[in-house]
């Protein structure tokens, strides 16, 4: 309790969780850039303020005072109202995040249900922009990214639920309890695995990018928006992708809690917190920089062919150890050899012999 | 590929350029697509128009280089190099020996310059969110800087002259291009390590945009496209000019036909570039001549006519040279080997999807300064 009466108590909460994440979204542009520029052998910003650390203020400045633009043969309403269908649920699913032991709005029973159940909602946001732009790259780039999400929210999904397994509870807060001594991550390496998949799936990020990709339909749903709209996209995905990168540390990363199980204070516990999310965070802007993006299709087969049975076979798992209470190492042996497994089926599948063409009939020494 | 029907569905058509970042240039195609999938494509070319063909036979001969340059905009002195053997030819010029070993590294390092831009280029129509790029840029920019100081320009070199070179390089040339070189080997293998066995791009660009070798023969393939498809042959080794006769080299060999192929034969192409450097800086003479002796200022070939053909980065350069024995050009016409390579590009992309269009584009490899000329 931050305040006695209930209402005041959560007003300050809110604000707190808001006024943090608005933050650290700031600084996450400016590390996100920073860090790709790095990988890169540039500087990345460089000009505004120390190391550029104001270039993402300035940006958003830049951004409000931008003319609206909306294009004459868009759907008004559909297109005014998309960014905020976009940006709404990324905040919802903050109400129930906690940070710390005792920094969050409200810890639900049934708190991993409601974030999942609510991050999904922003499908509908981007579906709009892109219907609403009368723009077909604008078209393509919002259905293609309505296939990309709901096919990956499932095993999103599933990865948390082999967790929650473990777990036996939804309460974020009593599964971050129930990693004293060790993260989950021991248990489920395989659920671990999936879920950093799946989440750069659902953040549109590097080599998941095809709602936006680019090379091909240059920005997608967001083709045709400028000045504030488009940065309500902007924030709401980092938004997004902070507050997934959270969930990770909190669900599989043992959240506030040092590791080893010593009770810490709310400062370290922050701090712990933060390291966890900024080692998922840097991992997942490696991947951005450094892979090439997928086709549609073959998301697609990834995702329905080796995602999928692989993250039912760590529930079954799952269940077959807790139900004949095995020991806890058995858990993570299994997931382990079968994350391992899963490693060998994408490298073969990947390397495997192209269909011959039947029409080439000059076969020379090739350099393979 | 044959492409079933199902339900009842309508073709659209998008129109993928002018103004679009993967059509490296002022290229428009005209996709129609039924969902993801190709149907149709229409390359529609000509915004780069400069009438650069016509403007040369108003210049006289030694003018007329600079138009190369601005052709063939990221492989200059091997175009440069291609138009002076053509008129060297007309006039049975004898070139020092100096000057062709210059030449010749000049050219083959502007072949690594061309092929890392397509490696970048190519990574950013993968997809890859700039890292190759700036790799690839980085030892661009080694062998640009040496470019700089030979020629004293960053992009339009006009260095060649008929019958040698315009000036001698700098002292320290052969030291210079030594550490080049090697950053180049160096840049190279970082390449190879980032991309080649990515599993992302292997998924994306094996058995993508295949060209049997009988159907590039027709189409007119030439340069990596052709050997990408299985096909070994190279101008340095089927008719060598300059000094290519005393060179080893190597000539990679593609087996699919595929981009993957052509993207791996750029990559050792670059390598044999450099393995062709080193032994010219070896073999190179350490002073003489650089210009053939007893030039005219003004030149002015003997009537007659003449095809020169080299190996340029992207394939067959050709120029075709009509003389009256004056001092300009009466007809010069030029064979790039883009054109013909995008001229088949509805073959190569139509039943794909609509994100591989975009990197059969960039394997092509395409300059649209020489397509539209």
């Amino acid at each position: 309790m931050i305040a006695d009466n209930p209402w005041i108590d959560a007003v300050v909460r809110m604000l707190l969780v808001v006024m943090l994440v608005i933050g650290v979204a700031l600084i996450l542009i400016w590390l996100e850039r920073k860090v790709a520029g790095r990988i890169q052998q540039r500087l990345g910003p460089m000009v505004v303020g120390p190391y550029g650390l104001l270039q993402s203020v300035a940006d958003a400045l830049k951004l409000m005072t931008k003319e609206d633009l909306r294009p004459a043969s868009a759907d008004r309403w559909v297109f005014e109202l998309a960014p905020f269908v976009a940006f709404v649920p990324s905040m919802l699913a903050l109400v129930s995040l906690p940070f710390t032991a005792d920094l969050f709005v409200r810890n639900l029973d049934l708190g991993l249900f409601y974030i999942v159940s609510v991050s999904g909602l922003s499908i509908v946001g981007v579906l709009m922009a892109g219907w609403g732009s009368a723009n077909k790259y604008a078209l393509l780039g919002a259905v293609r990214a309505a296939a990309q999400l709901i096919s990956y929210e499932i095993p999103l999904v599933l990865a948390i639920l082999a967790v929650a397994m473990v777990a036996g509870t939804l309460n974020l807060g009593e599964i971050v309890a129930g990693q004293g001594r060790v993260p989950y991550i021991a248990w489920q390496p395989l659920g671990f695995v999936i879920f950093i998949i799946a989440t750069m799936a659902e953040l549109y990020r590097n080599p998941f990018d095809i709602p936006t990709a680019e090379s091909e339909i240059v920005g997608g749903p967001f083709i045709e928006y400028s000045g504030i709209r488009w940065s309500m996209f902007f924030f709401a995905e980092y938004i997004n992708v902070f507050m997934l990168s959270v969930l990770g540390s909190l669900v599989f990363l043992g959240g506030w809690n040092w590791p080893g199980g010593n009770e810490v204070g709310w400062p370290l516990q922050l701090v712990l917190i933060f390291a966890k999310t900024s080692a998922l965070l840097l991992t997942f802007m490696w991947l951005r920089v450094s892979l090439p993006r997928l086709r549609i299709d073959q998301l697609m087969s990834f995702c329905w062919q080796v995602l999928l049975p692989f993250s039912f076979l760590a529930i079954i798992i799952n269940g077959l150890v807790l139900v004949y209470e095995w020991p806890d190492v058995l858990l993570g042996l299994f997931s382990g050899v079968i994350a391992l497994i899963a490693g060998w089926v994408v490298y073969r599948g990947s390397r495997r012999a192209v269909p011959n063409q039947p029409w080439t009939v000059m076969p020379a020494r090739g350099i393979r | 590929m044959t492409i079933e029907r199902e339900l009842e569905t309508i073709d659209v058509s998008f129109n993928v350029g002018p103004q679009h970042p993967a059509t490296h240039g002022v290229f428009r195609m005209v996709l129609t697509v039924d969902g993801e999938l190709v149907v149709d494509l229409e390359p529609v070319i000509g915004y780069l128009h400069r009438g650069a063909e016509k403007l040369s036979e108003n210049c006289d001969y030694r003018q007329a280089i600079g138009f190369q340059d601005r052709t063939e905009y990221l492989a200059q002195f091997n175009a440069e190099q291609c138009y002076v053997i053509a008129v060297e030819k007309l006039m049975g010029l004898e070139v020092p020996e100096r000057a062709e070993y210059i030449r010749v590294i000049l050219t083959e390092l502007n072949r690594i310059a061309s092929h890392l831009m397509f490696m970048g280029a190519f990574s950013a129509d993968l997809g890859i969110f700039g890292t190759l790029f700036m790799y690839a840029f980085r030892e661009r920019e080694h062998i640009q800087e040496l470019f700089e100081e030979v020629s004293g320009d960053r992009m339009m070199y006009s260095y060649f002259r008929v019958g040698g070179l315009a000036w001698d390089v700098p002292d320290d040339f052969v030291e210079r291009t030594r550490v080049v070189v090697q950053q180049t080997r160096q840049g190279i293998a970082d390449i190879d390590g980032l991309l080649t066995q990515n599993e992302v791009l292997l998924a994306r660009s094996r058995g993508i945009g295949v060209m049997s070798a009988e159907q590039a023969i027709d189409w007119g393939f030439s340069g990596p496209m052709l050997r990408a498809s299985g096909v070994r042959h190279d101008l340095r080794r089927a008719e060598p000019y300059s000094i290519y006769d005393r060179l080893e080299f190597d000539i990679p060999v593609g087996e699919q036909g595929d981009v993957y192929d052509r993207y791996l034969v750029r990559l050792e192409e670059m390598r044999q570039s450099v393995r062709i450097v080193e032994q010219c800086l070896d073999q190179m003479p350490k002073d003489g001549p650089i210009v053939t002796a007893g030039l005219k200022r003004v030149l002015r070939p003997p009537a007659g006519e003449v095809y020169m053909r080299t190996e340029n980065p992207r394939g067959e350069y050709g120029i075709y040279l009509v003389s009256k024995g004056a001092d300009k050009p009466y007809r010069l016409k030029i064979r790039a080997p883009s054109f013909c390579h995008l001229s088949a590009l509805r073959n190569m992309v139509i039943g794909h999807y609509m994100a591989d269009a975009v990197i059969i584009l960039g394997s092509v490899d395409i300059v649209l300064c020489e397509v539209d000329r």
